[in-house]
Parts: C-alpha cells; structure tokens; sequence
C-alpha cells in the first residue's frame, strides 16, 4: 500500500478531478478552453517524452514509478478515463437536444392532426 | 366524442399515458379508462406492433415520438400536450400495461380537490393489497430510500406510475432523464416546488402480463447509474 506513494496520490487526485468532471454543469468557453490547453500540453509532453526518453525516466522515478513506461500507461489510463467523462458528457446533451426536438415534432404534429380532422376531445 | 357516456367530474383530468409496444393491452386500458376519464392522450413511443393505432380506435389521443427516445421522455411529452393543447386542471399518469386500477386514480382525482392538494403519489406500501415477490421488495425498498435520500421527500413508495398532478405543479416539471431515473426526477422537482401533496394507497396489479413487460430486476442497475449520474 504505501510503497510508490507520490504517484499513487498523482492518479488518485486525476482520477477524482475526472469523477468531479462528470457531474459538472454544462461546458462553457472556458471549459473548451481549459480543454484545449491540457491537448496543447499534452501534445508538448508527448514530443519531449519521444525526443528525450531520459526525461520520462527520471520523472517517472521522481513520481517514484520504476520505468517511464509504466508511468505512461498510467498517464494514458488517467487520459482514457477523462475521455470516456466528457464523452459521456457531451453524449448526455445530444441526447438532450435531440429529444426536445423529436418532442416539438411530435406535439406539433399532435395538434395539426387534431385540427385538421376535428375528432378526439377538444381541450 | 359522440356516443361516449360522460362523467362530468373528471372532464378536467387528462390521463397520461406513455404507450410502448404493449398491443395487448392498450386498447382495454384506455377504453377502461374512459369509463371514468374520458380525455385520455397516449404518448406512443415508437412502438412496432401498433400500439398507437389500437390507442386511437380506443379514443385516445396519440401523440407519436417519431423513434423511441424512453419512458421518462414519453411523460414529459404527454405533459407538455396536456398543459398546451387542453385546459386540463389535473393530469394523472398512468401505466399503459394494466397494472394500475382506475378507481384509484378516481380516488387520488378526488383526494386532490377535496384536500386542495397539487400531487398526489400512489403508493403500493401504504397497504398491503399489492403483493410483490419479495427480491422486487427489496430492490423497490431501496429505490424508495435512495430517492428519499435525494429529495429530502418522506415517500414509501418511489417507482410507482400512478400520480396526480395539478396544472401548477406539472407546469413546473422539466424531466430530463429520458430513462426509467425520471421516476425520482420527478419527485425531486415536484418536492422543488413546495406545493402541498400526498401519498395515496394503490393497489399495483402483478399480472403475468405486467410481470413480464415490467421492469427487469437487472435493469435498476442502470436507474441507479443514471440517477446518480445526473
């Protein structure tokens, strides 16, 4: 349990950002901005770990991970489950705005049917 | 509505009812209900084995979601029509699969005018007429604690679709979980408006049928993802 301590709170705290993530109200400017800044960041960690293997190691083992490479996947899992979050998110309001709009078909289609034929109660 | 006997009293309630391929049994519910509640809209989600003609031939109003968009979704709609389309004063919903008795709606119709509330829920706990198996109980207890623990509410019963709403209240409704976790959404918002209501004992009909077309035991995993999910 309390061996690799730091990189243990290091995921942990992702994991409960991502989690906290989930139920935050709707994204604004702000949140596609904050976004696209961790992609940016993501994209520069990505290149010096290619270009400078080394770095990844030695952060890795100031993290108190072993390899680099276990660091990576562990980075990579914490990744995934953000994606799936804001996924699930934006997948949430689609949805949203899709039944709101089937539902003015239906209800507008409802009371043309009722006044073209004049049947059924009248309200 | 010619040739139909009226009962005046409940000219002011319209039954919602979210219909989803139950032809079996759709044309019995609705004619039975009209015996009593003659302004009736069915909201046909979809269904594939003509549910929402048979809805019609009945005489009720059908109003049609153009693809299947899920239970919570359907009552929302049939609201919405009710509230814009009629002058409805209550709004009662109501199960399409027969499993819920029309002298109770009757009876909680009543309750609502006499004691001036603008909700009443229909309970299967407050007697002991409904009877079911007992890992339904179970799972039934715990959805009535968990929605307890959400909306601050007293209920003893969470997941039942027989209530009657008043104008006022079901205008403030806005359900957005399309699923089956509208069931404690609704009684979050209803709770929302401060607007007086009761429980109201109902007697919920296990038929083979309803057993059936019911809610699978394994499905209240994903009610209960999707309550705590908002």
């Amino acid at each position: 349990m309390l061996d690799q301590p730091l990189i243990k709170i290091v995921l942990l705290v992702a994991i409960v950002v991502i989690t906290l993530m989930l139920n935050r109200s709707t994204a604004g400017s702000r949140h596609q901005a904050v976004r696209r800044l961790l992609l940016v960041g993501f994209v520069l960690l990505a290149a010096a770990a290619v270009l400078f293997p080394r770095l990844l190691t030695q952060v890795a083992q100031a993290l108190g991970v072993g390899r680099g490479a276990d660091l990576l996947l562990y980075g990579l899992t914490v990744f995934f489950l953000g994606y799936v979050a804001s996924s699930y998110r934006r997948m949430r309001q689609v949805e949203q705005q899709v039944t709101t709009l089937a539902r003015e078909l239906a209800l507008r289609q409802a009371v043309h049917d009722r006044r073209e034929h004049g049947d059924g109660p009248a309200g | 509505m010619s040739g139909m006997t009226l009962s005046p009293r409940h000219d002011d309630a319209w039954l919602v009812i979210p219909l989803f391929n139950e032809a079996t049994v759709i044309e019995r519910v609705v004619r039975d209900a009209r015996e009593v509640f003659p302004h009736v809209v069915c909201v046909d989600d979809a269904s594939q084995d003509g549910s929402a003609e048979l809805a019609e031939a009945a005489g009720a109003v059908v109003v049609r979601h153009p693809f299947n968009l899920g239970q919570g979704a359907a009552l929302q709609t049939g609201m919405r029509y009710a509230l814009e389309a009629t002058d409805a004063a209550y709004l009662v919903t109501f199960d399409a699969d027969g499993q819920h008795q029309v002298q109770d709606a009757e009876a909680m119709v009543c309750r609502a005018k006499e004691e001036d509330l603008a909700v009443v829920f229909g309970s299967r706990f407050l007697d002991d007429r409904t009877r079911p198996g007992w890992v339904k109980k179970i799972v039934l207890k715990a959805a009535v604690w968990l929605t307890n623990q959400q909306t601050g509410m007293r209920l003893t019963d969470a997941h039942n679709g027989l209530r009657v709403i008043r104008r006022d209240a079901a205008s403030a409704l806005d359900l957005r979980q399309n699923r089956m976790a509208h069931a404690t959404e609704i009684v979050l918002q209803l709770g929302r408006t401060g607007l007086p209501w009761a429980e109201h004992p109902v007697h919920v009909l296990y038929t083979d049928y309803s057993r059936r077309k019911g809610q699978s035991l394994i499905n209240s995993v994903n009610i209960l993802v999707d309550t705590l999910l908002k």
